[in-house]
């Protein structure tokens, strides 16, 4: 990029106009959102720039008892972290076989777990459907937590097989130089090294988990079951509006907030990992 | 990034070590069984969630079920195998309207949100690439949309496109957006592009950063101007990272659900995409209907990341073998300022 720096200097203005174009491209729509969230109920269908008065009324309103909506919350807490924490788990196994062992069908292995995770969802909610109702799965976790597996696993796989791959093979084969078993240089070596990694990964899966929405919506009747993802879009009028647009809103700020700011705060980790895996 | 190490570990290893020549093949037999050992868990799981439901949605699209009634008028108890009855209706019995309606749709909202993401993501990867100051905000603000989930961005895209919304005020007309008709299919369109096309954005950019800067320098030498360096040099060289961007959208555009919705709504014609059908379908009980129609999706997918993979080679896999082989054409290797593209190959074996 040094190559090209010095005619950059020289009409930077239509980059800076790019930039600002991407910014407001991003964050216009994100920020109506904020600011509808704001705005007093009786006011949600002004246009002013900033909410005049700024009001917390519709967060109010998303956190009545009779919402639940702090019982969704929870829901999606419980099955995207055990969505991560499971994908987490079996992942590392698969991505450290694929990034580091040398064995027959290591390819055909990889391109299975990469067609996997562009399997559409519906084709396999439709069957775990009627298996989990004839089960007496329907409003479970479990029968949340394990479609979710089927995208999961594969981008978490996929991730970690990176940044297994980045690590110096000379740090494993030096602790198995040193006596160490594989199985041993792999949990006293690699895992701690690839830690960042995994972390990443973790934040990665969860978002992912945290915005899915098909299975939660198919496998959840039951209302105090139901994801946030789910809740939302199901809200019904607190204020007597044919759609609550300023709950809803307040809702979704407190949905996304939290992952933007994560997001924010691990922006470099995230697009590394997000341009490694080249899944959503 | 000297990655060449790490293709075939245990060759490498044997090879800088000879005297243990030996051990060699049982290091391979025992990766295998290692291999073998920490790749099932992984496999089980994906055989339980994605290959059990297949067949079953496969095996349940040839049934009927429920909604049988007898010479009597009863409804028939259990599955009725009726064979390719479920797909001859849909394909031109009484249901075929809606169903090629819905592969209309997903096949219309796939072509349009792929070509304006395309277009508008290898936009915003130049800018990014190009940007002196303010890196870090866009790099910021263009994780912002894809950290948003599907649903909630869609209620807010459903909440500007409202009649007395914001869009109708910056437009000065009352549009309902959201109820059918082609607005519907605008709506979708527009709230899908805003949600994905900085992911493609950064996936191009990621492709950009490999480019060895001394390629451009030597067009300008040669009296190239910017936009002769785009086609000759800049596209032919992102094109691996920009197909497999391409293709992952591509797939996802197929099964489209959450967006249209909660944007549009459920049974609305303009929007209903295979994915909604099908779990319409579904949640109505229909499941022989549901399963075909599951399996049709299925299907048009495989067919057509067959077909872009054929006819673009798009490297899915080994897509860095491309990238290398590129950096080895090219007179300058500089990948080692790409430090958000890590090299993602490896998996093809030598």
């Amino acid at each position: 990029m040094t190559g090209t720096a010095t005619s950059t200097r020289r009409r930077s203005w239509p980059r800076v106009v790019g930039v600002a174009a991407i910014v407001l491209y991003c964050l216009a729509p994100f920020y109506w959102m904020v600011v509808s969230a704001f705005r007093r109920p009786g006011d949600q269908f002004a246009i002013t720039p900033l909410p005049r008065p700024w009001s917390v009324e519709n967060f109010l309103a998303v956190f009545k008892p009779d919402v639940g909506f702090g019982r969704s919350l929870l829901n999606s807490v419980i099955v995207a972290g055990t969505t991560t924490l499971l994908t987490l788990l079996l992942g590392t196994f698969a991505a450290y076989a694929l990034a580091r062992l040398n064995f027959r069908f290591k390819t055909a292995a990889a391109g299975v777990v990469i067609a996997m995770s562009m399997f559409p969802v519906i084709s396999l909610v439709v069957p775990l459907l009627k298996l989990f109702t004839n089960i007496g799965w329907i409003n479970t976790y479990q029968a949340m937590i394990l479609p979710s597996l089927s995208f999961a696993l594969p981008l978490a796989v996929w991730n970690l097989t990176t940044f297994f791959r980045q690590m110096p093979e000379e740090l494993e084969q030096a602790a198995m130089v040193d006596g160490c078993t594989r199985g041993q240089a792999f949990r006293k070596v690699i895992i701690p090294l690839a830690a960042p990694g995994m972390f990443t990964t973790a934040i990665i899966t969860f978002i992912v988990a945290w915005n899915e929405f098909a299975i939660a919506l198919s496998m959840v009747n039951d209302k105090s079951m139901q994801t946030a993802t789910v809740a939302i879009s199901r809200f019904t009028g607190a204020y007597g509006f044919d759609q609550p647009f300023g709950t809803q809103m307040a809702a979704g700020v407190i949905v996304t907030v939290p992952l933007v700011i994560v997001v924010l705060l691990f922006q470099r980790r995230i697009i590394a990992g997000l341009t490694a895996g080249g899944v959503k | 990034m000297t990655s060449t190490s790490t293709t075939e570990p245990l060759r490498a290893k044997t090879r800088s070590v000879p005297r243990h020549a030996r051990g060699r093949r049982r290091g391979r037999a025992e990766a295998g069984r290692l291999a073998a050992l920490l790749l099932s868990p992984t496999f089980a799981v994906l055989a339980l969630v994605i290959v059990y439901p297949l067949v079953s949605a496969l095996r349940d699209s040839l049934f009927s079920s429920g909604e049988q009634l007898d010479e009597n008028g009863f409804v028939v108890q259990g599955d009725q195998f009726v064979g390719l009855r479920n797909f001859a209706d849909i394909v031109r019995g009484a249901a075929a309207t809606r169903f090629w309606n819905a592969f209309g749709n997903t096949t219309f909202f796939m072509l349009t949100t792929v070509a304006m993401e395309t277009v508008i993501g290898m936009a915003m990867a130049l800018v990014m690439h190009h940007a002196l100051r303010g890196r870090g905000v866009v790099r910021a603000s263009v994780l912002v949309p894809w950290a948003v989930p599907t649903a909630v961005s869609a209620l807010l895209w459903r909440w500007m496109f409202a009649s007395d919304g914001v869009i109708n005020a910056i437009i000065g007309h009352q549009v309902l957006w959201t109820t059918e008709g082609w607005h519907a299919k605008l709506a979708v369109i527009v709230a899908d592009v805003w949600k994905t096309a900085p992911f493609v954005g950064l996936l191009t950019l990621a492709g950009l950063q490999i480019i060895p800067g001394d390629l451009y320098e030597a067009a300008r030498v040669d009296g190239a101007g910017s936009w002769r360096q785009f086609w000759q040099i800049t596209l032919p060289l992102v094109k691996p990272a920009l197909l497999v961007a391409v293709l992952f959208r591509i797939l996802d555009a197929l099964r489209m659900f959450d967006l249209p919705f909660v944007l549009i709504g459920n049974q609305k014609r303009s929007a209903e995409t295979l994915s909604m059908l099908a779990w319409d379908e579904a949640s109505n009980l229909h499941y022989g209907p549901a399963a075909a129609y599951a399996t049709l999706l299925f299907f048009y997918v495989v067919v057509v990341a067959f077909l872009f993979v054929k006819l673009l080679g798009a490297d899915v896999i080994g897509e860095a073998r491309g990238r290398r082989a590129v950096g080895r054409r090219a007179v300058g290797r500089r990948a080692e300022d790409a430090p958000a593209a890590p090299p993602r190959e490896e998996v093809v074996p030598a």
